[in-house]
């Protein structure tokens, strides 16, 4: 497929892994910061490309791994009513709360839909006046823009019966709370390109001098993440600390502007709490004073709530970049995607559930077919 | 406490081999107190259903073959016997209909047992207020089918619902064929060097449904890859290749018909992401909604393993091209090498796949 394959090229790839392996005099940790580049990294098996001395840690970048489990509990309970049709993205859907998943609330007899995207919520509000419509608005930068859109619209053409669960959170507070982070491991990151192609990518220029560490704006395909390892790679061995952008295909200095100003326009940054992570300040994004008749937590009067996460789970480790999926005891074991205990279990981009996917199972032994990796491209 | 507990600890409640099935339900009640639609899309969540619930209760060797059907002798005669359901929505796609699936999905199931497919049953599940326009044509496209492949409908039952009860047609048809060679086609057969053959490109039934399901519009329309198999395996059959075990790639897809051969071969197979072929349209549209089409369903597609001299000739035959081979590895999985060279393994799915956020 063009504008796919040259990016997922074998000779290619092998010539990257042999510049980085010449590149390399010393171990460094770097982070992907997306659950995209998670997923990408494992089911290409990139990682096995890299040379021993890099380490590839999974950052809190999966909108499904971080949405706090109350959250996924008020969205069960929206979904039980009568007079609701409840919309969400697919991946929501198989996400546990403690009360159950939205599926099972489909299977109980809720009306729960799956949409592509939250225009087609909006549409669905208008094709069914006598019902309120919910959108489970969840996701980072990415997903703002559309979100927005859907409230500005339901707004302007009086859509009454529609209204949004909001869950956004933003990646430059989460990677400075990573940094922060006594005992933080991350050297370099490989910044998330679908972000930075809403937001840019000047948010991560202060934090680069600040902590010293370098961000290379990074695509999704293996080849875009071999050469963003490459980039990092190159700044961490000349001590350079800079942003550098890999995905300049996509990706703006200064970001999509009209995007931005429909964000800007429907939310209002707020402190947000990140599932096994815990509240970070100015870390998310909630409905202005203006359209905060479109919040559905406010519509449904829901209460707040602490819910008490399963402490078998290490999923706000792994978030965080302190611990691989393989080194927690329940991997596998006892949290499997049938049966999870945490949401990096459950999403298709959550870093546990990639690696049940892709890796073996712990003692189960490697593939006898073995990469030949030459030393020269 | 699970279910089991709670019947121990009743009085007089045998926990014996052939103690009353419905009083100690092996599934825990706990974990999915209701049918999920996962637990019908061919993933973990159905096999699950199959061990706890359906293998159990009815226990017997025939089914503990797991098979696409039942193979046995009557008389003289190797018969092969197997039935499925169509509940597909929308009833009419690009490239079928529910009429044109229900045919070619049981006389697939036949060919899948190396049988000569003859005869099918078709019970139909009316809605009430069902336009009798789109029932005739669902069924003069079953006429059509049946007569391309080679069967002969002769037998049925139709029963109406009341409206809201159904949607539209639910179909089930059973088929007998006969098996006229010697071969046990079975994944018990699959051996260490056998080539993995596979008929064509991936992934087109499932967009298809997608795309018209979904309302979803893409520059060209994706036809599905509905068709029967069983010429295909006639041919192979005649020609004299030793075929070591068929399966055909419906829900679930390539990668679950593959793991669910190595979990039962109880060996390793290896295939090559380069040389499945997916056609252009079908991989732009699995790359926009975030699936792989190594999971998505097809409907005239199969995989036949075949000992390594065998395999080219094979490929002409049923115009196929070889994925991969089964390694001497009794280690029962599926490893692939990626379209970049690295190697994962391939896992079969709890679910549906579902389309991602970002």
């Amino acid at each position: 497929m063009k504008f796919m394959d040259e990016y997922r090229d074998a000779r290619a790839a092998k010539k990257y892994a042999v510049l980085i392996a010449r590149l390399v005099t010393k171990p460094w940790t770097l982070m992907e910061v997306c659950g995209g580049q998670t997923h990408a990294i494992v089911r290409y098996g990139v990682d096995e490309l890299l040379p021993e001395g890099i380490t590839l840690l999974h950052g809190p970048g999966c909108p499904v791994c971080v949405t706090p489990v109350e959250l996924i509990d008020k969205a069960v309970q929206i979904s039980r009513r009568n007079d609701v049709i409840f919309t969400s993205f697919g991946d929501m859907l198989r996400v546990p709360g403690t009360q159950g998943d939205l599926l099972s609330s489909k299977a109980a007899g809720g009306d729960v839909r799956m949409v592509y995207s939250p225009l087609d919520a909006l549409k669905i509000a208008q094709e069914n006046p006598q019902k309120q419509v919910v959108f489970f608005a969840v996701g980072f930068e990415t997903t703002a823009p559309a979100n927005a859109m859907a409230v500005y619209q339901a707004k302007k053409q009086n859509i009454q019966n529609f209204s949004i669960l909001v869950s956004h959170v933003l990646v430059p507070p989460a990677i400075e709370a990573i940094l922060s982070l006594r005992g933080n491991r991350v050297q370099g990151f490989l910044a998330a390109g679908h972000v930075c192609a809403v937001v840019g990518y000047t948010e991560y220029e202060p934090l680069a001098t600040k902590y010293q560490v370098p961000f290379v704006v990074t695509g999704f395909e293996p080849l875009d993440i071999l050469q963003g390892i490459y980039l990092t790679v190159k700044q961490l061995e000349e001590g350079r600390a800079e942003v550098e952008n890999q995905y300049a295909r996509c990706v703006r200095r200064e970001g999509n502007l009209p995007a931005l100003q429909i964000v800007r326009d429907v939310f209002a940054i707020v402190p947000r709490k990140w599932r096994g992570i815990g509240e970070i300040s100015q870390s998310g994004l909630g409905l202005r004073e203006e359209y905060a008749e479109f919040d559905a937590e406010k519509r449904f009067d829901l209460a707040d709530f602490t819910v008490e996460e399963s402490s078998a789970c290490i999923s706000g480790q792994v978030l965080q970049g302190m611990k691989k999926p393989y080194e927690c005891p329940a991997f596998g074991t006892i949290c499997t995607p049938e049966h999870p205990l945490g949401a990096t279990m459950v999403s298709t981009e959550g870093a546990c559930a990639a690696y049940y996917r892709y890796r073996r199972p712990a003692g189960v032994k490697k593939s006898p077919v073995t990469l030949d990796l030459e030393r020269s491209p | 406490m699970n279910t089991l507990q709670a019947a121990e600890s009743l009085p007089g409640i045998s926990q014996s081999p052939g103690a009353d099935f419905a009083l100690s339900c092996p599934i825990p009640i706990s974990d999915y107190p209701n049918v999920l639609l996962a637990h019908g899309s061919g993933g973990k969540l159905m096999h699950h259903l199959l061990e706890k619930l359906m293998l159990p209760a009815f226990s017997n060797p025939l089914l503990e073959t797991r098979h696409d059907g039942a193979v046995f002798p009557i008389a003289d005669t190797k018969l092969a016997f197997t039935t499925d359901s169509y509940v597909v929505h929308p009833l009419f796609f690009p490239g079928g209909n529910i009429g044109t699936l229900a045919v070619n999905g049981t006389v697939n199931d036949l060919a899948m047992c190396g049988a000569r497919p003859l005869f099918l049953s078709a019970g139909f599940i009316l809605e009430e207020g069902l336009p009798m326009e789109t029932l005739w044509q669902v069924i003069q496209s079953m006429q059509q089918t049946a007569r391309a492949a080679g069967v002969q409908i002769v037998t049925g039952d139709t029963k109406v619902v009341d409206r809201g009860k159904g949607d539209g047609i639910f179909i089930n048809t059973a088929g007998v064929g006969v098996v006229e060679h010697s071969l046990t086609i079975a994944p018990t057969r699959v051996r260490p060097g056998d080539a993995i053959l596979l008929n064509g490109d991936i992934g087109r039934h499932g967009m298809a449904i997608m795309a018209a399901r979904e309302g979803l519009a893409f520059e060209s329309e994706i036809e599905s890859d509905c068709a029967p198999l069983s010429a295909a395996v006639l041919a192979l059959l005649d020609a004299g290749i030793e075929i070591h075990c068929l399966r055909d790639l419906t829900r679930g897809g390539l990668a679950s018909g593959l793991v669910e051969i190595a979990t039962s071969a109880g060996l390793c197979i290896h295939i090559e992401e380069n040389s499945i072929p997916v056609m252009e349209d079908v991989r732009g549209a699995c790359e926009i909604l975030g699936l792989d089409p190594l999971y998505v369903a097809n409907e005239g597609r199969f995989v036949a393993f075949v000992p390594a001299d065998h395999a080219e000739r094979a490929c002409s035959i049923m115009g196929a091209s070889i994925i991969g081979t089964v390694l001497d590895d009794p280690t029962p999985l599926v490893t692939m090498r990626s379209a970049i060279g690295a190697n994962r393994i391939v896992d079969m799915l709890s679910g549906e796949q579902l389309p991602r956020i970002c």
